[in-house]
């Protein structure tokens, strides 16, 4: 059978690919669209690395095939910072050191931006919850939400 | 790996169609969140899947006789969302918001916890103490059964070749009437229960509870509807001798396995544990209704 020609907009550029039925659509964003900041961990949905925006959800893109993408928009991490200007919570992320080997570094922020677009005011508790999807070995998860609690108050004061 | 045949049906006759017309394996493909997991892993090799999110009403969230109807395709994260349907059937909705991570809310649906037919699948107590009902679309037309039909054993289900389950029934309910979830697990998100335990009840003007429905899931190979614990406590006030005898029916019902999960004694003991919390807070909020 031939591939599945799947036409989507990733970041607002439209994006078109070719993939198999079977090739999970981080899979496609990594090796069809060469775009490797979505990471893969564990590849069954446990970890949150490979977290992006699908059709404005936050999904796991581990959980969906590429060739659910067509017609649909999905936001990657690199369209998070816009050109040299990183978001927010990057910078956040940086002064915190809310980060140490990187790897899940990509979906928290996805997952934590999601978070702040619904709930501009949350409590630690809630940003918490929220997150339990993204695992880090790293950071003891402590400056993830110092860093996350912080961009909510700086958005708030900026809104 | 041989191809995988991908399908969009746009109606529920399409989609019918495809799945009882398959030569090999055919599954559908919905929130994906158990499937993708289940194919990575070679557990199922489907040769053909039937996406149905495309068929209209799948993914919609609608009033009917009093009730709601919620499309096979709406996801956890859609459900709490909706205040009215949250309003109504609190317990079914966080049972249903359990599921996973955030991520997996944002795919994972009822209708894919039901027909993934594991006996701790969190929204599927909450269903049946709400007195659910699963609409079913197959090749000898549709027909409506409650969700505890539905799982056999794990991972089976009583689905026919060709069928699928369209959208999930939740009834209307009495005022003075409220629902509670509560599970165990070993960690605060993202595990799965060690018991699960959902409670539906309505109350007269004197606060005694009238109807009950009480089950249990992750104790047994299929969640169990429990009708003698629903009689401990029709008739009283949910005093302490009524919460009780509930504990003691819900641990009786037990036929768990040991897991690295807990052992048989603990998810027996915790049944009960569970079953008073959940009475409560099902009062609780019936009281508010």
């Amino acid at each position: 059978m031939s591939r599945h020609h799947v036409t989507t907009t990733i970041n607002g550029d439209n994006v078109e690919f070719l993939c198999d039925t079977e090739q999970s659509l981080l899979d496609c964003i990594r090796n069809e669209l060469h775009m490797t900041g979505t990471k893969e961990g564990c590849g069954t949905g446990d970890c949150g690395a490979c977290s992006i925006m699908l059709d404005g959800r936050l999904v796991c893109s581990c959980l969906a095939l590429g060739v659910e993408a067509e017609g649909k928009e999905i936001m990657t991490i690199e369209g998070m910072a816009q050109g040299d200007e990183l978001h927010p919570l990057q910078e956040n992320f940086i002064k915190f050191a809310a980060l140490q080997c990187g790897i899940c570094t990509p979906g928290v922020l996805i997952a934590a931006r999601a978070l702040l677009e619904k709930n501009p005011d949350p409590t630690e508790t809630e940003v918490r919850f929220w997150l339990a999807g993204n695992l880090c070995r790293c950071t003891g998860y402590d400056k993830i939400i110092r860093a996350v609690m912080a961009t909510a108050a700086q958005l708030r004061a900026t809104a | 790996m041989d191809d995988i045949r991908y399908e969009t049906p746009t109606s529920v006759n399409a989609a019918v169609k495809l799945l009882a017309g398959a030569q090999g394996v055919a599954k559908v493909l919905n929130g994906g969140t158990d499937l993708l997991v289940q194919m990575r892993a070679d557990v199922v090799t489907p040769t053909l899947l039937v996406d149905i999110k495309k068929i209209a009403d799948m993914k919609v969230i609608k009033k009917e006789k009093g009730g709601w109807r919620i499309g096979a395709s709406v996801s956890g994260a859609e459900m709490g969302e909706h205040p009215e349907l949250s309003k109504m059937w609190p317990g079914v909705v966080e049972a249903t918001e359990l599921i996973g991570s955030t991520q997996v809310q944002g795919r994972a649906t009822m209708a894919g916890n039901l027909c993934n037919a594991s006996p701790g699948a969190d929204s599927v107590p909450a269903m049946i103490a709400a007195g659910a009902l699963a609409a079913i679309a197959g090749p000898n037309g549709k027909r409506e059964i409650p969700v505890e039909q539905i799982p056999v054993s794990p991972g089976k289900t009583s689905l026919a070749k060709g069928e699928f389950v369209t959208s999930i029934y939740l009834p209307k309910r009495p005022k003075k009437s409220g629902d509670a979830y509560l599970r165990f697990i070993p960690r605060t998100e993202m595990d799965i229960a060690v018991v699960g335990c959902g409670i539906s009840l309505t109350l007269d003007k004197s606060k005694t509870v009238i109807a009950a429905r009480v089950a249990l899931g992750a104790v047994a190979p299929t969640a169990l509807l429990l009708e003698d614990a629903a009689q401990t406590i029709i008739g009283t006030k949910l005093e302490d001798a009524a919460l009780d005898a509930l504990a003691a029916a819900c641990s009786a019902a037990c036929r768990p396995i040991d897991d690295k999960r807990g052992t048989k004694e603990f998810r027996i003991k915790i049944a009960g544990v569970l079953a008073r919390r959940v009475a409560l807070i099902a009062r609780d909020r019936a009281l508010k209704n």
